[in-house]
């Protein structure tokens, strides 16, 4: 299991150092900033509901969640000294809460109409 | 007078003292010198009890390891003269080995770790060709030379700090020498140090904190030949997820 976790783990790590900085600049700083201007909605709607944009997206949501949810893992683990078993249940936690933005950004993703 | 400069050194002698404590000592500030050359002057002219490890003095047999103001550093390689003389340097043994006498750590657990990754070449042949040769081309070599330069010197345990919170782990040179044989060309033991490393207290108990890497006085990049394994051993575990039937 360790290693498939990890793969997340890395596969996350790259979305989120190369992609989503890219999407955060577009739409958290230079739309609203008026550096470009904003695509319309109507656009924006068209390119959300195309299959690969929405598969791409899952891509980018589901990847760094679980990145997130290793990193956290493990800062926790290490800040609180805990080791072998007793890693468990924060493991539960980090990774089911992983899951549960996955199956919400899924669920999201597959609904927009 | 020429210009001194202070060491400040941990000392601990268990028959006479329950806490390491620090005592200083002044010492000639030599441009020629490297911090053992200073230590030695200590032990030869100041205070012959003082204790530490060393032998070769070119950074070769990896002896003489100790931390110097906080960070691991091999004493035969740092020149007197990258520290000013008018702050002390502080002295102390490596951090996260207990301690057996002033500047010398007991080395067991570390020991123990090394060989439980079977650091020697595995092949069932070895019997039937003990007199022939084993040819490798350059590139063959080039695969793990740069992990074979390892000196056992123990600065990347002392700087790594999954080592400071887990003491089972494995640990940066013990996983980087498997990685060495695991890339040698002659060696077939890759599934064998896998049982050994394929655990949390194995390679996946690295955070790529990238300490050990930093502090290598011999370029070996043990951060890195430990993420080339965990890379490796994910590889294998899809393929032995996704073709099941497929030879091991």
């Amino acid at each position: 299991m360790t290693p498939f976790l990890w793969f997340l783990f890395g596969g996350g790590g790259m979305v989120s150092a190369l992609l989503l900085p890219v999407h955060v600049l577009l739409f958290g700083l230079a739309f609203p900033l008026g550096w470009f201007e904003a695509p319309s909605y109507e656009s924006l709607h068209g390119l959300v509901t195309h299959p690969v944009t929405r598969l791409y997206l899952f891509v980018l949501i589901f990847l760094p969640l679980f990145h997130a949810a290793h990193r956290f893992l493990y800062t926790v683990c290490d800040l609180l000294q805990v080791h072998g078993s007793r890693r468990t249940p924060i493991a539960v936690v980090c990774y089911g809460a992983a899951l549960l933005g996955t199956a919400v950004a899924a669920y999201t993703l597959l609904t927009i109409a | 007078m020429a210009e001194t400069i202070k060491l400040t050194v941990a000392r601990y002698r268990p028959e006479e003292q329950s806490e390491p404590t620090f005592q200083s000592y002044d010492v000639p500030y030599n441009k020629d010198w490297v911090l053992l050359d200073a230590l030695n002057h200590v032990k030869n002219e100041i205070d012959g009890s003082l204790t530490f490890r060393w032998s070769c003095r070119m950074g070769v047999c990896g002896s003489c390891g100790m931390m110097v103001n906080g960070v691991p550093k091999l004493t035969c390689a740092v020149p007197l003269t990258d520290y000013r003389p008018s702050e002390p340097v502080r002295i102390e043994p490596l951090q996260f080995f207990p301690v057996i006498r002033d500047l010398v750590v007991d080395i067991t657990s570390f020991l123990g770790k090394l060989s439980s990754v079977k650091p020697w070449i595995i092949r069932d042949d070895v019997e039937a060709t003990e007199v022939a040769e084993y040819r490798q081309s350059p590139a063959e070599l080039d695969d793990y030379k740069q992990f074979s330069m390892c000196i056992n010197c123990m600065l990347c345990y002392s700087a790594c700090p999954v080592v400071g919170l887990e003491s089972e782990f494995a640990g940066p040179a013990a996983i980087a020498l498997a990685q060495r044989y695991n890339l040698d060309s002659r060696d077939a033991g890759a599934e064998e140090r896998q049982d050994v490393l394929n655990e949390h207290e194995g390679m996946w108990g690295c955070t790529f904190v990238g300490e050990c890497t930093k502090v290598c006085p011999k370029n070996v990049d043990p951060a890195g030949a430990i993420q080339l394994y965990k890379m490796a051993t994910a590889q294998d575990w899809m393929k032995s997820m996704l073709l099941p039937w497929g030879a091991k």
